[in-house]
């Protein structure tokens, strides 16, 4: 089972399908095949259980952030819905803790981690793809090798290595060690090797150099490889927990997600902050993650994204 | 771990080397401006690739051969050390947490990786009908994979709380409460049950791209020779997405091994009741960082982990290979 020939069989004849068939109506899918109306009943019905498991827990999250101080969080059986809502809790974390200043540490780190892994893996990704040179395979197994050391074995030594570098305790010390990940590289060398070379030599022969060749031609067709890279960027710097509990001790200097785990750990006996803080931080992720899961899942489909 | 690649994925690169740039018959022409091409100014490559290489020597190759060098010290923060020789591994054999954190972390890989095979897979084959409304649900799903792990763990912390939701709907229904954050096992099972919603939706995404590329004429040809569904199943997707099976046990079994943030934010810094609960890097993160760190001690930790991570590795793709001959 090669994946050539299943591309070739299946690509070319499932694509004009949906647009053909799904108009005429009820009941086949998308695929223009033909589904029970039991099937479908079942299915909506098992798709409804997963949300209520994957997203009800986010859903009361909110509904304990919107609950005033004299409402029982409490009750039993639940209350779903908060009698009174109000916003009084976030106004709170934000006197209890410096939750706007973690939340712009936090946009400060994952910004610079985004440009500095589009730019980085871009550019390395180009010279492994595209450019001839003493020593290409050599770059390409130290990229392949630093993927496949555990990040979480590192820690220490790069513990150790911020502190001579004395950056500890700073967001460049958090941003350095993921700033450009050999993940990405290889995602874009992938990206670069994928796109025909005879455009780029149409080029070179009208005399483009390989600044403009890589700015003008190949960049622009990696496009939506270079959006899954700085998806996954801002993504697992945003996300980040274990490096910057590590890096960072001053409390004026911390992220959001470290910041959380100290307003947990101080205010452990009012659920309503905690849960408007995790709000704080999650809204954020999931308000973009909508915004550009077009992009995503069909960057996913392409088979970009393994691993 | 083929059949799931779509072009551009690792393994490409050979494709897209040998028939890519050759079109009909113009092999000499084409190669001779490749070569061309490829005759950069002698910097020129390592100017594109500096960054990148700078950045991974710094933070991923040298930090991993000073751990292995340091394994053999007794270096702490802020002293030196001295080369100490195996003292370090000594000490971790006779180490009681040690043993405590390689069990649990053995326990989740156990636990989590079976069901990060085979759930995500159901998954999948529910969203992947293209129904309508199917876009909403499969970006739903994956809600839990967007979400911070501290997010993620502060919101089961609540569910689990002893009035949390959960306690509060079992005794609604009857039930009795259930000390999910007071027993040294339950937390453990908790957080593994954490780790698990948490990856359903990714993994789901790896197993979509997979089913993609199941040609249907096989399903439809099946079909109409009477295969019923679980026949079809059997017969004709997991053939197809075996090799991806193998990948995700391989990510999720490396992954459970070096569990930290879960365990951490439910059961606490400590590790549970006595520190039953610490995992592996839970322990290296407790014994190598602040200023009266063991660097030595923590990094003969962090050996055995990148060693029991490329035996996961091999086990896994060896069970692969096995497979195929």
């Amino acid at each position: 089972m090669s994946a050539p020939t299943a591309s070739v069989t299946t690509e070319p004849e499932r694509r004009p399908e949906p647009a053909g068939r799904r108009r005429r109506g009820g009941l086949t899918d998308a695929d223009g095949r033909r589904v029970p109306v039991w099937a479908l009943v079942v299915r909506y019905l098992l798709l409804l259980v997963v949300l209520v498991l994957t997203v009800g827990p986010f859903v009361w999250q909110l509904s304990t952030s919107l609950k005033g101080s004299h409402e029982d969080i409490f009750s039993s059986p639940p209350k779903f819905l908060p009698s009174h809502p109000t916003l009084h809790n976030y106004t709170r974390v934000a006197d209890t803790i410096p939750v706007w200043d973690y939340a712009w540490n936090s946009v400060k780190v994952a910004a610079a981690n985004v440009v500095t892994n589009c730019v980085g893996s871009a550019l390395a990704g180009y010279a492994l793809a595209r450019m001839r040179f003493k020593g290409r395979k050599a770059v390409s197994l130290v990229f392949v090798l630093a993927m496949l050391v555990p990040v979480e074995g590192l820690i220490i030594a790069q513990f150790t290595t911020m502190r001579e570098l004395g950056l500890n305790n700073t967001l460049i010390g958090v941003l350095l060690p993921g700033a450009i990940s050999s993940l990405n590289v290889l995602l874009m060398r992938n990206a670069f090797l994928s796109l025909p070379a005879e455009v780029e030599e149409a080029a070179f022969m009208d005399g483009a150099n390989v600044w403009q060749r890589f700015l003008r031609i190949a960049l622009p067709s990696v496009k939506g490889t270079l959006a899954v890279v700085a998806i996954f960027a801002f993504m697992g710097s945003w996300d980040d927990f274990l490096w910057p509990l590590i890096v960072l001790s001053d409390p004026s200097k911390f992220t959001l997600t470290i910041g959380l785990n100290y307003l947990h750990g101080t205010f452990a006996n009012d659920e309503r902050l905690v849960a408007a803080g995790t709000i704080i931080a999650v809204a954020p992720l999931i308000a973009l993650f909508a915004c550009l899961q077009r992009y995503f899942f069909s960057g996913v489909g392409e088979g970009a994204v393994k691993g | 771990m083929s059949s799931s690649t779509a072009p551009g994925a690792i393994g490409a690169e050979t494709r897209g080397r040998t028939d890519g740039p050759v079109p009909r018959g113009e092999r000499p022409a084409g190669r001779r401006a490749g070569r061309r091409i490829g005759r950069n100014k002698w910097f020129s490559p390592w100017l594109f690739a500096a960054p990148g290489l700078l950045v991974v020597c710094a933070f991923s190759l040298y930090p991993f051969l000073s751990t292995v060098y340091n394994s053999f010290t007794d270096r702490r923060t802020l002293i030196p050390g001295h080369w100490v020789g195996f003292a370090n591994y000594r000490e971790l054999w006779h180490d009681d947490a040690f043993w405590t954190g390689l069990r649990n972390s053995a326990l989740y890989v156990v636990v989590v990786v079976p069901a990060l095979v085979v759930l995500p897979l159901l998954l999948a084959m529910l969203v992947q009908r293209r129904i309508p409304g199917i876009g909403f649900f499969r970006a739903a799903f994956y809600t839990p994979v967007v979400a911070s792990i501290v997010v993620v763990g502060l919101i089961w912390v609540w569910l689990l709380d002893d009035r949390g939701l959960i306690n509060s709907l079992l005794e609604a229904l009857g039930a009795g409460k259930v000390n999910f954050l007071g027993d040294q096992w339950l937390l453990l099972f908790c957080a593994m049950a954490v780790t698990i919603w948490k990856g359903l939706g990714y993994y789901m995404i790896v197993y979509l791209a997979a089913l993609a590329n199941v040609p249907q004429e096989l399903h439809e040809a099946a079909a109409m020779d009477g295969a019923g569904a679980i026949r079809r199943f059997v017969s004709v997707t997991m053939p197809a997405v075996r090799s991806t099976m193998v990948l995700v046990a391989a990510l999720s079994s490396v992954a459970a091994f070096k569990v930290f943030s879960e365990v951490y934010l439910i059961a606490g810094p400590n590790g549970g009741p006595a520190g039953e609960d610490t995992t592996l890097v839970m322990l290296v993160e407790r014994t190598g960082t602040g200023l009266s760190g063991r660097v030595g001690y923590a990094s003969a930790l962090s050996v055995v982990i990148f060693v029991v991570v490329v035996v996961l590795m091999l086990l896994v793709l060896r069970a692969d290979r096995k497979e195929d001959a």
